[in-house]
């Protein structure tokens, strides 16, 4: 009888209630239980839905099964599967789990299967802190620092050696404190504030070039280091281009509201200030042109590729790492082609044809030609492929977006200050 | 031979864990954990681990603590064994201690322990650090799952919880009341204001929490927004009617929000700009839950930001997007190309956007989304180059003047190498071709051509389908396609042979010369079939079609049966009956209800009391008979209308006060009888827990509040009133704002020195007015106006100002004023505006410049002034484009202030602080 008596109670509600890690290959290597165990053969149903997808990216994110829903995050390789037994808002468990691998990440440099063997214990002492009855606690990467230490070689050498602990010994100070993302009593030799805008451009180009849809989306990441409780203002040449905000926790909204600056009290290290949204309405200068032939031949098994980039819109500065990534056809078995300049690679079992060509000479433009054989017999591609391109320009936010000045008040010392601008290709696309 | 190398493994564990040394401890507890992660059984080390569990060692402690709360539950007699380290531990002076102590102890799953926990979280809850507090807010969720019967228990301590102003404590108590009695609503009205307020500094997590909580309380406890003929109005806009029509007005005007459903929205929409997308998304389905309509174009911009986020929160989002964009295309429709899909997408964020396109689409942008769908299905993706056959027959039957450009772009599909292309094209086809087939003859026949390559069951059923409905426009062909059929009867699929033998049926009925053998044969083949449903259907088909004297009265009806006209299938959103979920809910994502769904209900068509909200003031013990006396007198004066105004209580003084509201009752005209009469009615039926000063607010409902008071008011009443206030210790902070006249005012001001004066000289009380605490907005607005400018001195140009005690919206130190501007002289003014240098240097905040004002017109601008806090007139120039008057505003103090609700317990906290 209490067996059973035990069954009904654990249907009382709770967030999440168990965490499974599985790799790629479906190697179940972690999990974690907040409330009492449920069985990983609960995961069959997870496997069931990995195998219908093929591809990792096609698993749905929510799956349900007859007791529990499934709740998973695919990232670095790793699905996190959480175990939900009832009403939640699902991005909440979304969101927490790429909390929990954006802290994994932050502790161990990388987040991958490795990683987290290696520092199981760390990671457990992790998602017991980040986790309480499923809801969760800290997660602010600034005081699980202090209440569990990241692992550095030489500390875990000397652990080893003098058995000392990764453990805090004192309380957090932030969590008492009204700004839970900074802790007290930081001292810097060095006082500096640096800021990263960084833009990327999202785009849809047509067959002939022309921008079917085009949007930047920006971030601004900080590295503070600064000593006491320095309260930072910064403020744009511009701020009216910026659409759409939004902020990390610790900046005032209604000074944004009010006189469009960013005002703060910053966490301690390295943190993404706000991220924004220069709108689809406002003309996007693209950076480059692509000219491409990509055609295949009704007849033997073959078709060819002629690929030229050429420089744009670059307000006169350089295009760096300059890379063409081509998803082909499923018939598409090699590809012999001849660059004019950077090295290319064709991945017959992923049919990714990339084609990596580095920094862009105005002068003498790259170009990649050559042919294509595909599987004889089979009929030839209904569509062309689509060419995603990344890139880089360093020294420039392409909405033209400037930081005006960045004051601080509360402290006396003079930080160094520093601002650089980086523009990317984001989701960049060629349709052919 | 590995389970015994596992056993010996487990040896070693134990012996390190019964060593001396604490580094073979760690180690050994270290390896342990490393067990637990991967799944392995680790229970009969249970006995040596426990015995650990006081070690000084933090990380070890920690460890152990791990292990215990996984397999307490199993060896729940040696769990016992810990428990008083934890009690111990529980009165640790360092409260992370105490806080990893209550969550552990809570944490073991062991039902003879309840009564311990009871007492830790009884004791937690009133721990000083907030962050015990919040570990007891879990610790209740607990403690509910193993013994459900606690719960009444539990909810004293939630209540307790509830009043926490900690921001740490508010998201954690809210989710222990979620889980163990959502039902409980009254428990919220109290701290509905509170919660409003503290949000945007609650953690990210909690905040989430509070807002589905707040959207379900509001469901019930406000009337809709959403009428049809609903004005949009507020309460501070009264203002631009005359006093005497007010009343009236407010009865007949069909919607009013009331202000705290207003404070809700005000105070979630900042957190539209959160960096955490579940916060987002739970403004977002609050907004969409209860915001008027018009209002719900600010979510839009967040929710397509959310798009350039991970590919599981995309999902989510773009669920609700599809959801929403049924009902209102308008929000997304200038967004539109967001949802353009990339090939690198994954194919169900593909086919949700794919929904969401469809949904958008409408006579304007159909073309350009023809365009775009076009590219999707050439798709390597087959099962979305599908999809989009779908969605383009969607497009087609909405909207009525692309129908035959979809067709025809369906027909070349047909041609389409791809199987599944060809297939989903004839399906879509066939669906569009119902609701016009007169017209379509030739892709009929086109169809019936192509019937030989398509081989895809559901694509053969529906061109028999079609032959067969419409074989009246293809009367030489249907029995040609038949014939074939009837060969190839047999290795035909389920779906096939049902529809082979309706196009017989048909075909017998409109020809049945040609084809009256035809049908025989295929029915019977039919007769015989495998498959109970065809032998089924070809029964009574040939019972129906065929007669003979068996046949009944049927048989005469046959052509009308098979022959009738059929309605053409509308094709909806899959997404069309979501909207029954509340946006953002796992149950939506699964349309389906999941367990522990809490249907959110619908408006109530009659708000509830709203006072229920009103924080109630703490009476001080030992006067309890002068309450009630007091309760029975200010019955009358209570008036819903007058809530925002702080309560002020005061025992002392009710003798006075009685005296001066007897006198001002025989004066009061007719108007304030009736009214004090209605009010009386109000508060009986209201709770009459509720007490106000009521003096003054008497004074605002009459109609010449500067004489009454005047008369029998002096300021020595109010002075005495005070004093006592303040002698009597009875004390509960009140300014009144909303007092109509200048000289009112003026009284206050003097009185509220006095205070602080006496407050000094008794080391009693210390004045402060605690911004952070919640301002209360204005009820009340005096509708005097100051004059600015006089139409003599302005050359025909007159301007009046007034106060309008609304939190400025041009900066937060600001106050906000509204002007109106009216023109006296017979020209017409151009170009009123501000001038750029203000004499005295506040801050001001200029209304846009006024192109032109016309003779006798008037316009009513709003403008922000920052005083600096001091009552220095605000000197700046109104210019015209001829002229420059100097003008100044004079603030009196009482507008400055902002006025707040304060309890009694807060305020002696607040006076602890600045003793002295």
């Amino acid at each position: 009888m209490p067996v059973l008596d035990i069954t009904l109670k654990d249907n009382a509600l709770i967030m999440i209630h168990s965490l499974f890690l599985i790799n790629n290959a479906g190697d179940l290597f972690l999990e974690k239980h907040w409330k009492s165990v449920i069985s990983r053969s609960v995961c069959d149903y997870f496997f069931e839905a990995r195998e219908k997808a093929v591809e990792p990216d096609n698993v749905p994110p929510v799956i349900r099964t007859p007791h529990h829903y499934l709740i998973n995050i695919y990232r670095e390789k790793i699905f996190f599967v959480s175990v939900i037994q009832t009403e939640v808002p699902p991005l909440f468990v979304i969101e927490f789990l790429h909390r929990v691998a954006e802290t994994f990440q932050d502790y161990f440099g990388e987040c991958s299967e490795s990683t987290i063997k290696d520092n199981v214990v760390i990671v457990y002492e992790l998602l017991e802190e980040m986790l309480d009855n499923g809801f969760p606690l800290a997660t602010e990467s600034n005081i699980l620092k202090e209440l569990i230490r990241p692992p550095t070689i030489l500390r875990s050498m000397v652990n080893t050696i003098t058995g000392s602990s990764n453990v805090g010994e004192t309380l957090p100070t932030g969590q008492l404190s009204t700004i839970p993302w900074r802790r007290a009593g930081v001292k810097y030799t060095n006082n500096e504030a640096y800021f990263d805008v960084v833009e990327e451009i999202d785009a849809i180009l047509d067959k002939s070039g022309t921008t079917v849809f085009a949007e930047i989306q920006g971030v601004i990441d900080a590295c503070v280091k600064l000593s006491g409780m320095p309260d930072l203002t910064l403020s744009f040449m511009n701020p009216r281009l910026l659409d759409d905000v939004s902020f990390h926790p610790c900046v005032r909204y209604k000074r944004w509201e009010s006189e469009r600056v960013i005002s703060f009290v910053p966490p301690d290290g390295n943190f993404q200030l706000m991220s924004y949204h220069i709108s689809a309405q406002n003309l996007v200068a693209i950076p480059v042109y692509v000219k491409q032939n990509i055609s295949f031949f009704e007849t033997g098994s073959s078709g060819r590729l002629d690929i030229t980039v050429g420089p744009k819109q670059t307000m006169g500065k350089t295009v760096e790492g300059l890379v063409v990534t081509v998803h082909m056809p499923k018939v598409v078995l090699s590809a012999n082609l001849n660059a004019t300049q950077g090295t290319y690679n064709y991945d017959p079992v992923t049919k990714i044809l990339v084609w990596d060509i580095g920094k862009l000479n105005p002068q003498k433009l790259p170009n990649l030609k050559g042919s294509l054989s595909l599987q004889s017999g089979a009929p030839k591609p209904e569509e062309n492929p689509s060419l995603n391109i990344d890139l880089k320009i360093q020294q420039l936010a392409i909405s033209g977006l400037k930081v005006n000045r960045l004051d601080m008040y509360g402290e006396k010392y003079k930080p160094f200050k520093g601002v650089k601008y980086v523009t990317k290709a984001g989701k960049f696309q060629v349709r052919t | 031979m590995l389970n015994h190398r596992f056993l010996c493994r487990n040896e070693d564990l134990k012996e390190m864990l019964e060593s001396n040394k604490e580094s073979l401890k760690l180690e050994a507890m270290k390896r342990i954990v490393g067990l637990i992660a991967k799944g392995k059984n680790a229970s009969e080390l249970f006995p040596a681990v426990v015995k650990n569990v006081a070690s000084k060692n933090i990380e070890l402690k920690k460890l152990v603590y791990v292990y215990l709360v996984r397999y307490a539950e199993e060896q729940q007699d040696l769990a016992l064994l810990s428990i008083s380290t934890f009690q111990r531990a529980l009165k640790d002076p360092n409260q992370l201690i105490r806080a990893s102590a209550l969550r552990v102890l809570s944490s073991i799953r062991v039902p003879i322990i309840v009564p311990i926990m009871m007492l830790a979280i009884k004791e937690a809850a009133t721990d000083l650090s907030p962050y015990v507090r919040k570990t007891a807010a879990h610790a209740i969720q607990k403690l509910y799952s193993l013994d459900p019967d606690q719960k009444e228990h539990l909810i004293e301590v939630i209540e307790k919880l509830l009043k926490d102003k900690s921001t740490l404590v508010a998201g954690s108590v809210v989710m222990a009341f979620e889980e163990v009695c959502p039902d409980r609503i009254d428990l919220i009205h109290k701290n509905y204001r509170k919660l409003c307020n503290l949000l945007v500094d609650v953690e990210e997590w909690g905040q989430v929490v509070i807002i589905h909580m707040l959207t379900r309380y509001a469901r019930t406890q406000f009337v809709s927004p959403w009428r049809e003929d609903a004005m949009f109005d507020e309460n501070n806009e009264k203002a631009f009617y005359d006093s005497e029509e007010e009343r009236k007005v407010e009865q007949t005007k069909p919607y009013i929000m009331d202000p705290d459903h207003r404070l809700l929205l005000r105070n979630t929409k900042p957190l539209l700009q959160s960096r955490n997308t579940a916060v987002v998304m739970a403004v977002s389905q609050l907004y969409w839950h209860l915001a008027p309509k018009h209002e719900l174009s600010i979510i839009t911009k967040s929710l397509v930001r959310l798009l350039r986020s991970h590919r599981e929160v995309q999902y989510v989002v773009l669920q609700n997007i599809a959801t929403m964009s049924i009902q209102r295309k308008g929000m997304f429709e200038p967004f539109m190309k967001s949802f353009y899909v990339r090939s690198t997408d994954a194919t169900h964020i593909k086919t949700l956007k794919l929904e969401i396109l469809t949904n958008l689409a409408n006579e304007a942008n159909i073309s350009t989304i023809l365009r775009e769908f076009q590219t999707y299905v050439k798709s390597q993706d087959k099962a979305f180059a599908a999809a989009t056959i779908q969605a383009i027959g969607r497009c087609a039957t909405n909207i009525s003047e692309v129908t035959d450009t979809c067709l025809n772009g369906l027909v070349l599909l047909l041609s389409n190498r791809d199987e599944t292309v060809v297939a989903e094209s004839v399906v879509v086809i066939k669906k569009l071709l119902q609701t016009q087939p007169s017209q379509h003859s030739d892709i009929i026949k086109h169809m019936a051509k192509l019937f030989d390559n398509i081989t895809v069951p559901m694509a053969r059923a529906s061109i028999l389908w079609l032959m067969g409905e419409y074989c009246e426009h293809v009367p030489k062909i249907a029995p040609d396609v038949l014939r074939k059929m009837a060969k190839t009867f047999t290795n035909e699929e389920d779906i096939v042979k049902l529809q082979i033998v309706n196009l017989a049926a048909k075909l017998y009925l409109t020809n049945s010369k040609q084809t009256k053998l035809l049908t025989q044969y295929i029915l019977n083949l039919g007769k015989y079939d495998q498959n109970y449903d065809i032998r089924d259907r070809t029964r009574f088909i040939r019972q129906l079609i065929v007669p003979n004297e068996k046949s009944g009265a049927l048989s005469k009806y046959a052509r009308r049966i098979l022959m009738a006209p059929k309605p053409a299938p509308v094709l909806q959103s899959a997404f069309k009956d979501r909207d029954r979920f509340q946006l953002g809910t796992l149950s939506h994502t699964l349309n389906s209800q999941a367990s522990g769904y809490l249907e959110l209900s619908d408006w109530p068509a009659v708000a509830p009391d709203q006072s229920v909200r009103n924080v109630e003031v703490v009476e001080p013990a030992g006067a309890p008979a002068l309450r009630k006396s007091k309760t029975a007198k200010s019955n009358e004066k209570f008036y819903s209308d007058s809530e925002e105004e702080e309560e002020e209580e005061e025992e002392g003084s009710s003798s006075e006060e009685s005296v001066s509201e007897s006198e001002s009752e025989e004066n009061s005209d007719d108007s304030n009888k009736s009214s004090s009469s209605q009010s009386e009615k109000s508060s009986s039926e209201s709770d009459s827990e509720k007490k106000k000063k009521t003096l003054k607010n008497k004074k605002l409902q009459q109609q010449k509040p500067d004489i009454l008071i005047i008369t029998y008011l002096p300021p020595q009443i109010m002075q005495k009133t005070l004093l006592l206030i303040i002698m009597t210790k009875y004390i509960l902070i009140h300014i009144v704002l909303s007092i109509s006249t200048q000289f009112f005012v003026n009284c206050m001001c003097s009185l509220l020195h006095l205070c602080v004066f006496l407050a000094c000289q008794f080391d009693v009380v210390s004045w402060h007015v605690h911004v952070s605490l919640q301002a209360s907005s204005p009820v009340f607005v005096p509708e005097t106006s100051h004059e600015l400018l006089h139409r003599m001195t302005g050359k025909g140009l007159s301007a009046q100002y007034r106060f309008t005690r609304q939190p400025c919206i041009y900066g937060n130190s600001m106050v906000s004023l509204q002007l109106t501007l009216s023109n006296s002289s017979d020209q017409a003014l151009e170009n009123i505006h501000i001038s750029e240098k203000s004499s005295t240097g506040q801050n001001i905040h200029r209304f846009n410049a006024i192109e032109r004002l016309e003779p006798q017109a008037s316009v009513t601008v709003s403008m922000g002034v920052d005083f600096n806090d001091s009552t220095q007139a605000a000197n700046f120039q109104l210019c015209t484009k001829e002229d420059e008057f100097s003008v100044s505003i004079q603030p009196a103090v009482g507008e400055l202030l902002l006025p707040i609700t304060m309890s009694e317990a807060d305020f002696t906290k607040e006076q602890e602080h600045r003793a002295g």
